[in-house]
């Protein structure tokens, strides 16, 4: 970890539109990551809002839905390493989980707004940098269609996520 | 797969969620009708918060909320006036919840729930925003952005508050016996520190004898006392204390239960031998014609397959390498108890123990496959730990150093400082140890031969603690030469099998070419084999560096974030010897207070069914990791043991009904919080 990459000022940003992330972490391994690139300083875009889990597999598709309903433009699940789980084997489950509401979320084309990551509590740089490149992505696929436009649009979309095929298929759970 | 009906209920209950209206469970909405009256209490932390957030503009923003009766700004919330602050508050306004937006829960939330607990609230009525952490510190050149989104977080955490519901920490019993892994120095200061207190200790050891690495150091530094002649009494302490059982050669292959209660299933390896009859002569090692390289030894000279493995060895049996054995069956005619049973089988134990200390130790770095500096090119080039058993008395030479390649006594050594550590293509943290072994080691060899000449090739010379700056200047006073400087080059004459170095004396700014007749490599420390199966059966976090990690590296260093789990010496980092027996009495410490106690405080977040909703498909139940959930065949109930539930989610997540709930993460908490997160955005563009 260069010192460099902490003291590194971030360079001025363009025209203001920072893409707005919700990152759900879990309490064990991403939030205590998340908290080491805080005491180290590893800077990162202030879009980005943590909310802490107990552990990555308690995120319901629903979260997800509900977070990109109100205009997020991306989401974010964070979790131990697989092997590392606090609760054995969470996010393995959290894994199935995310994969199959990405899938979901694909007919919509909203795949690439959700993204599942692995962050140990040690890897507080690790955590900057999965942000940064998350938000880089994000600003390549533009704001969530869902808040931008005028109002028949927002609720065409709003009706599309709302669409009870996709919570079907989103909550379809890993247990098989 | 799940039936229609379930679904039903599902999206019922989705629909639910995404209403503004209120989202409440029937069943607690009754009990939570009262009033809720939010105190928000934003912390600067000094300036580590207020120098970036404007903690004024949040607090004035967040009293606009409905719901939120007051606000308070405090330079250091956590401090007695800033905690009085909250109290005086919550008695003024009525106060029954409260939100502190400071650090991170990890460092302040116990404080704040005593705090408000004190005061007759739920202590689960905190709620924890985390401004600093995850704000003020990584926005630290957007004060305006900072703000904004403290703003939001602290927003979040209002709306969440709101729902918060009361929860009752739950006490488990303390089996009042304790599991200490690794019998070497830290693990043996533990199990005595935990014998002596009176507690029954089951020390596991995976090598044939306890001791661990410090029975190998030849004298340890800055005192140079003789290793084993100090820790020799120390390995017959522990076996002669009544409240110890060793269990060596053995290894702990399944760990289950939480805390107070771990369930550590034990293998014993088979030693093919009665260890009762066992008396330790070693007159089998006489006649065994199996000869293989010495392990303890570090490969120098050779032991036999029936052997024990050291002379001070505890417990003093021995034992047979069946790798290499050839069932000559010699030993078992030569031994007069008749210990040899070359049928033995593996067995297993199944111990019940309150704590586990793990102090699975270390081992040093190999530069074998990566031949750093020539080391298994040329001949002459050994490492540390090799060099500690040549300077040995009852290593493989009697206690002469002398050259591989032709067993001379060597007069010019070099050594060279920092092989796999601080160096970004092995590991790049520094060992700590590696300065003064390296000192010690040429003092002792200087003084032994003090026609030896020898150079110390280093970085930085570190020398921390004490007495170890005074043992430095005792090595330049003896003349050893310390120059600064890493080879780059190593090369061998292939006619004296010399070692020619050239490195960059970095003070003088000059190229030198030495020569040295043996030159010896300051290997580092690096995790010990199998650390990562005890960190999979512990349910341990683990390091990029791949060593385990504490609870908190500063106020929590020996607590991992597992309850009743420990760490003592080099398992969490490099450490000498002081250190690291410290961190085993540190250990007992700490496994004291819940050995003595007979019982533990568990956190009140747990799955709770509410048996009104769940229509008994059991999807939840394959789901718990911990088999916590038991499904009830007469009632077709799903049901939550709540001493086995650790309050992860999974179920709950998977539960198609909602009938499954997190406390303290119910669904309406959460989303009220991810209901909030872009709110002040909207409504300022």
């Amino acid at each position: 970890m260069s010192t460099e990459a902490t003291a590194a000022k971030p360079a001025q940003g363009g025209n203001g539109w920072e893409p707005n992330i919700l990152a759900f972490c879990c309490n064990w391994c991403s939030y205590a990551g998340a908290d080491l690139a805080g005491v180290s300083r590893f800077q990162y875009p202030a879009t980005v809002k943590i909310l802490r889990v107990m552990c990555s597999s308690r995120v319901e598709p629903a979260f997800i839905l509900k977070a990109l309903k109100d205009g997020a433009d991306g989401v974010l699940i964070a979790g131990c390493h697989i092997g590392d789980c606090h609760y054995i084997d969470g996010n393995k489950n959290a894994e199935v989980r995310i994969n199959n509401t990405r899938k979901a979320l694909a007919k919509l084309g909203f795949d690439k707004r959700l993204r599942l990551e692995w962050v140990s509590a040690s890897e507080g740089l690790r955590f900057s940098e999965v942000i940064k490149e998350f938000t880089e992505e994000i600003k390549n696929l533009g704001q969530n269609p869902v808040k931008i436009d005028i109002k028949p649009q927002m609720n065409a979309d709003e009706r599309r996520l709302n669409a009870s095929s996709v919570r079907s298929a989103a909550n379809v759970q890993g247990s098989e | 797969m799940l039936r229609l009906s379930d679904r039903r209920l599902m999206f019922k209950e989705v629909s639910e969620m995404s209403d503004n209206k209120s989202t409440e469970n029937k069943g607690t909405a009754a009990k939570d009708n009262e009033e809720k009256r939010v105190g928000v209490f934003v912390c600067e932390c000094g300036l580590n918060i207020g120098g970036v957030v404007n903690t004024k503009a949040v607090a004035d923003y967040i009293g606009t909320l409905p719901g939120v009766k007051v606000t308070s700004v405090n330079k250091f919330t956590c401090s007695d006036s800033g905690q009085a602050d909250i109290q005086a508050k919550i008695k003024e306004h009525n106060l029954n919840r409260v939100v502190v937006a400071a650090c991170s829960p990890k460092t302040h939330e116990p404080t704040f729930r005593a705090c408000i607990e004190q005061m007759g609230l739920n202590q689960y009525f905190l709620e924890f925003v985390n401004i600093r952490d995850h704000c003020s510190w990584i926005h630290m050149w957007e004060k305006e952005k900072a703000t904004e989104k403290a703003k939001d977080l602290v927003r979040m955490g209002v709306e969440r508050s709101k729902l918060l519901e009361p929860l009752q920490a739950s006490e488990v019993p303390v089996t009042d016996k304790a599991l200490v892994i690794g019998a070497g120095v830290a693990g043996m200061q533990s199990a005595l520190d935990l014998a002596d207190m009176g507690f029954q200790v089951y020390l596991v050891e995976k090598e044939p004898s306890i001791g661990g690495r410090m029975a190998r150091f030849d004298k340890v530094f800055p005192t140079n006392d003789c290793s084993i002649c100090i820790l020799g009494p120390k390995m017959v302490e522990v076996a002669r204390n009544k409240n110890i059982k060793i269990m060596s050669y053995s290894e702990v292959k399944a760990v289950d239960g939480y805390v107070g209660n771990f369930n550590v299933k034990i293998e014993h390896k088979p030693r093919y031998l009665d260890v009762a009859k066992c008396t330790g002569c070693a007159k089998c090692s006489e006649v065994c014609p199996v000869e293989v390289p010495y392990d303890f030894n570090e490969g120098f000279g050779t032991r036999k397959a029936i052997y024990v493995p050291f002379p001070q060895a505890v417990p003093l049996r021995a034992l047979i390498d069946k790798e290499n054995c050839i069932n000559c069956k010699a030993c078992a005619k030569a031994c007069a108890s008749g210990a040899i049973n070359y049928d033995m089988q593996t067995s297993y134990t199944d111990l019940n123990v309150g704590v586990i200390i793990g102090a699975v130790g270390f081992k040093t770095y190999d530069p074998e496959p990566r031949h750093d500096f020539g080391y298994g090119l040329y001949d002459n080039i050994i490492t540390a730990m090799e060099f500690e058993r040549l300077l040995n008395a009852a290593g493989p030479t009697g206690g002469h150093v002398v050259r591989p390649s032709d067993c001379k006594e060597p007069i010019r050594v070099g050594f060279v400082n920092c092989v796999g550590s601080r160096d970004k293509n092995t590991n790049i943290y520094c060992s700590g140890v590696c300065c003064m072994y390296t000192i010690k080691n040429a003092q002792l060899l200087k003084e032994k031969r003090p026609e030896t000449d020898h150079t110390v090739m280093y970085i930085d010379i570190r020398t921390p603690f004490r007495a170890y700056e005074e043992s430095y200047n005792r090595s330049r006073n003896l003349g050893v030469k310390f120059l600064r400087g890493r080879p780059v080059e190593v090369k061998e004459d292939p006619v004296t099998k010399n070692i020619k170095v050239r490195v960059e004396d970095t003070l003088a700014g000059e190229m030198r070419n030495l020569e040295f007749d043996l030159l010896v490599l300051a290997t580092g420390i690096v995790p010990n084999e199998g650390i990562g199966q005890i960190q999979q059966l512990l349910k341990l976090s683990k390091a990029a560096d791949g060593l385990l990690m504490e609870a908190h590296p500063k106020l929590k260093p020996v607590d991992t974030t597992i309850d009743g789990v420990f760490l003592a010496g080099c398992a969490s980092g490099p450490k000498d010897i002081p250190y690291a027996v410290s961190q085993g009495s540190a250990c007992a410490g700490r496994a004291t207070i819940l050995l003595k106690n007979k019982k533990a405080i568990t956190e009140g977040i747990t799955a709770v069914v509410n048996p009104d909703v769940c229509v008994g498909c059991q999807v939840c139940v394959p789901m718990c990791p911990f088999q916590a959930i038991k499904f009830d065949e007469k009632e077709n109930k799903a049901n939550v043991l709540k001493a086995l539930c650790k309050g992860c989610g999974t179920c709950v997540a998977a539960c198609p009904t909602g009938a499954l709930e997190q406390s303290h993460f119910k669904n309406n908490q959460v989303l009220a919080q991810v209901k909030n997160v872009f709110k002040f955005q909207e409504v300022a563009a």
